[in-house]
């Protein structure tokens, strides 16, 4: 019989302990089974990563996601949280009632550019316009994997599928929309680029709100090949990123200078900060109209801008909006829950 | 208009006490609900039994609405076809109206609308100078519009000899927050009897003799009943997409949960209320919620139900539990969305591919619709599953006169959740095993801190131990456990009530609001016509063995339903196999509330008699 969890390497250095004394193969999943190569398993490896480094409690972890290739990869981190592989296009729901019954979860949701820009559109929006606190990732390849590389709604004009053909539309930049529907934590990046994506994931956990990261994620059987925009080849030609981002967690204070102009920091409401270091000209992650001007750019002129695109850690969330007791609804005692014999006498009166 | 319809003059009538209805036909928008229901009110708190009906358009201002009530000695609450009294407010039907009334009926009608009293003889005539009396008891006229409704209810109180204490008592207690709205109303009502009893002369028999058959009653509607059964049956998640007529469910649900379920300790909420987006989203965050572990329910109609189905299937394979109400109506699109039906019962039950099958609850009256609310969520949770409670927009959206509600006996059933505790005892734990023989799996909640606590949720595609698999005899497996599961089911839900006559051939089964109707039929056939029926009222699907020994133990069944194709009268007939030549269609589909007299005629007919 095949084992159930694939058995973890642990060379030396990752058998360092985390601030709760758990070591990274805790928060391992199953073995992945993606094609070999495929960028969404660079992902999730990242993703492993980045709870491990923060010490999130992995019980805590509620893994959701819709259909699709991305879609599985909840199967494959952090197996001692809960996962939850919804129908195609409905994780945000699925998401939002889970955040709903037990707002203390570490909730995070993968999903691909086809369950997202298509069929979830509807409940990606009303995800971002609410503010849910979870992480929201869209592994973008522009193209249906799992069921044989039809072009998505993400794939650039022009794009040309497996079998030679261009694809006929402009994509759909879920970034720019992110930002317009007020999104307060919108990120950018590349499969192959582990080290901005491990930085944009521990900030994104620091976040409190919706964080939603697009990461290019090439599709090795059905969308890397010559002609494609979503290639690795094509990605790794054309990433530019914005900044270098630097995280640092409430629990691991250290103190660096804000250079202006240089370097500049963002704090989060658990006192974590990400620090952005200027590449080329100086960006404002905080400034909206700048990162929808960026955007805008980045799609006239086709480029492939990485790294926090926009920030806003102050913004209300879901939850805070909704005021709720503390405990998470899912376990308040009858006490709580059931009104006493006198409020129906009440209510019985009034209607006599 | 001259022709006349019925020439004869109405003969002097022996008085009618406390049998007749009452419809007043006016614009929608025009206010007319409160007067209508301090009607309504009048009569049942000088201990008349009554019912009133709304009938109205899917329209906010300007359309035709009707709204009936009818008081009647034996408790018959059922809509009756034939209309005693008519108040004409509405130019626009004031004619079609009138035509439709029975000869000897009464019509009371406002002096500015073109009606000539020639054109039925046989009515009971009186003209009423609303414009008049408005404008010397209501000095603000931006008032008057909405007080001219109460003068109606004045007049009738004088006609029909309704206490008027009674009906200020109703308003008082109406407006108890607003106490000036009251004194304009009470001046209307007042100024409406003063008038009628200076200028008009009783002609017809209708009378109120106060009575004692509504002490402990409500008057309550079905939404209401049902939200305030889920706040006291522990509701923390309520999401909800708007639709007529379950909106009235939800605003209902919300309105109980400000006033009732906020902590005192802390000043907070102990439950959260989303507007979703749409009905896909709604009950995607009732099953993420359940799944988290809150009580969460939904509230839709057809259209409604139509759009949850994929997610409702997932509820079913990944076992999820989930409450949805069903307030069901006619018609997707335009059409008759505010007209009643009992129309989803084949959807609900099979909702989703595959071979689904969902649990019904079928409240009859308010109380039940109180008391199902409650079961519904301690089902879902104990099977982990989708369970419907439907109701209809007869039910839902009008006024019934109900048993007070009874508090809860039982604590609240949270089903087979594995606490840590649980877990360190067991030493282990498998999400889709069926440990107990029931079929009903044990789970556990997302945030439980124990090394075996996680399982991955997917649809069909998964073992015993919620790991994915293709292969054929976990899938079978699985499906044979969820049939074993669903048969458990009949024992746990609510069973019939059944009523046997003696040396009675045929048996009624009716279910929901054709209930009073098919009582009252009952009566009807017995004392008119000689015929014995017993009656078998369901009150939930799956069905149990006494469904199939009633059906046994008549000659001919009838199922009395409001929908065109007999949905219940299949379901059944799939139930009982080769007895199914025995069950016989009573099925009433007009947008209105079915009646006794229709059934009645129908039975009739069909038995030859």
């Amino acid at each position: 019989m095949a084992p159930e969890i694939a058995t973890p390497q642990v060379p030396a250095e990752q058998r360092k302990q985390n601030r709760l004394g758990l070591i990274l193969p805790d928060y391992q999943g199953s073995a992945s089974t993606l094609c070999a190569g495929c960028g969404h398993d660079s992902i999730t490896n990242q993703i492993i990563r980045a709870y491990f480094e923060m010490g999130i409690p992995p019980h805590m972890v509620a893994k959701m996601s819709g259909i699709g290739c991305s879609s599985k990869t909840p199967a494959y981190f952090v197996n001692k949280g809960h996962g939850f592989n919804a129908v195609h296009g409905r994780m945000p729901a699925i998401a939002t009632g889970a955040v709903l019954g037990n707002k203390h979860l570490y909730t995070i949701g993968v999903s691909g550019d086809g369950d997202t820009a298509s069929i979830g559109m509807g409940q990606f929006v009303h995800l971002l316009h609410r503010n849910v606190p979870m992480i929201y990732i869209m592994e973008n390849n522009g193209v249906y994997g799992l069921t044989k590389g039809q072009f998505s709604a993400t794939a650039d004009l022009g794009s040309k599928s497996k079998w030679g053909k261009d694809n006929p539309a402009e994509p759909i930049d879920c970034c720019a929309m992110a930002v317009e529907l007020g999104c307060a934590f919108v990120a950018r990046s590349f499969s192959g680029d582990t080290k901005q994506m491990l930085a944009i994931f521990k900030a994104a956990l620091a976040h409190k709100g919706t964080a939603f990261i697009d990461i290019v994620s090439p599709c090795i059987t059905f969308n890397n090949h010559e002609g494609s925009t979503k290639s690795y080849k094509w990605a790794k030609d054309h990433e530019e990123q914005i900044h270098e981002i630097g995280f640092v967690p409430f629990f691991e204070q250290v103190e660096a200078e804000v250079k202006p102009g240089e370097t500049r920091e963002v704090q989060f409401q658990d006192g974590s900060r990400v620090r952005f270091k200027a590449v080329g000209k100086d960006y404002d992650p905080t400034n909206k109209e700048q990162a929808l001007s960026e955007l805008f750019k980045t799609q006239k002129e086709r480029s492939f801008l990485t790294g926090i695109l926009y920030l806003n850690p102050k913004q209300k969330d879901f939850c805070t909006e909704l005021d709720t007791v503390d405990p998470p609804l899912a376990t308040l005692p009858e006490s709580l829950t059931r009104p006493p014999k006198e409020v129906l006498e009440e209510v019985m009166e009034r209607l006599r | 208009m001259t022709t006349s319809l019925a020439p004869d003059k109405p003969k002097v009538q022996a008085p009618v006490i406390n049998d007749f209805s009452i419809e007043v036909a006016t614009v929608n928008g025009s206010g007319s609900q409160t007067a209508n229901n301090m009607l309504m009110r009048s009569i049942f708190q000088m201990g008349v039994p009554c019912s009133g009906k709304n009938l109205f358009p899917s329209n906010i201002a300007g359309l035709p609405t009707w709204f009936t009530i009818r008081a009647n000695k034996d408790g018959y609450i059922a809509r009756k076809a034939e209309l005693d009294i008519l108040v004409c407010m509405n130019p626009d039907t004031v004619f079609e109206d009138i035509q439709n009334l029975r000869s000897g009926a009464v019509c009371l009608y406002n002096e500015e609308l073109p009606v000539n009293e020639d054109i039925r003889k046989d009515l009971t005539w009186y003209k009423i100078p609303f414009a008049r009396i408005v404008k010397e008891c209501c000095p603000d006229a931006k008032l008057r519009r909405l007080v001219t409704n109460m003068i109606y209810v004045g007049v009738l109180d004088f006609l029909l000899e309704i206490d008027l204490q009674e009906t200020f008592k109703a308003l008082k207690k109406n407006f108890a927050r607003k106490p000036k709205a009251a004194d304009v109303n009470i001046v209307a009502a007042q100024a409406g009897y003063d008038w009628a009893k200076a200028n008009l002369v009783k002609r017809d028999p209708f009378r109120v003799q106060r009575m004692n058959k509504t002490q402990g009653k409500i008057i309550i509607d079905g939404t209401s009943a049902a939200a305030l059964g889920a706040v006291f049956a522990g509701v923390t998640v309520l999401t909800w997409y708007p639709i007529t007529p379950s909106s009235s469910l939800c605003e209902a649900m919300i309105d109980y949960l400000n006033e009732y379920r906020m902590d005192k300790a802390t000043g907070k909420a102990t439950f959260a209320v989303v507007q979703a987006e749409d009905e896909l989203a709604s009950i995607g965050m009732v099953l993420g919620a359940s799944w988290a572990g809150a009580r969460a329910c939904t509230a839709t109609a057809g259209p409604g139900i139509s759009l949850m189905s994929e997610f409702i299937g997932l509820s079913y394979y990944a076992e999820i539990p989930a409450v949805i109400f069903d307030v069901q109506r006619t018609g997707p699109s335009t059409g008759l969305p505010t007209r009643t039906m009992q129309g989803d019962i084949r959807q609900c039950s099979g909702a989703s591919h595959g071979d689904t099958k969902h649990p019904l609850l079928f409240p009859s009256d308010p109380s039940e619709a109180f008391d199902m609310a409650g079961q519904a969520f301690d089902l879902a949770e104990r099977f982990q599953t989708t369970v419907f409670v439907m109701l209809d927009l007869d039910l839902g959206m009008n006024n019934w006169m109900s048993d007070a509600f009874n508090y809860p006996t039982k604590p609240l059933d949270r089903g087979k959740v594995l606490s840590v505790e649980d877990l360190k005892r067991l030493g282990k734990f498998e999400r889709y095993r069926d440990v107990d023989g029931d079929g009903i799996p044990y789970r556990t909640l997302p945030g439980t801190d124990h090394p075996i606590a996680s399982y991955f949720t997917r649809g069909s595609g998964h073992n015993e131990k919620a790991l994915y698999s293709e292969k054929p005899h976990d899938y079978k497996n699985n499906m044979d456990r969820l049939a074993r599961k669903f048969e458990t089911f009949r024992a746990h839900v609510p069973g019939p009530v059944v009523e046997y006559e003696p040396g009675a051939e045929i048996g009624f089964i009716a279910f929901g609001t054709s209930h009073a109707a098919t009582q009252e039929s009952r009566d009807q056939l017995r004392n008119e016509k000689g015929v014995k029926t017993s009656y078998l009222r369901l009150r939930a699907y799956p069905f149990n063995q006494a469904v199939r020994d009633f059906i046994s133990r008549h000659k001919h069944v009838y199922v009395i339903e409001q929908n065109r194709d007999g949905q219940m009268r299949d379901l059944l007939a799939l139930e009982v196999g080769g007895e199914c030549t025995k069950l016989r269609r009573v099925n009433h589909y007009t947008g209105v509330a079915i009646d006794a007299r229709f059934i009645t005629n129908t039975v009739l007919s069909q038995e030859g008699k």
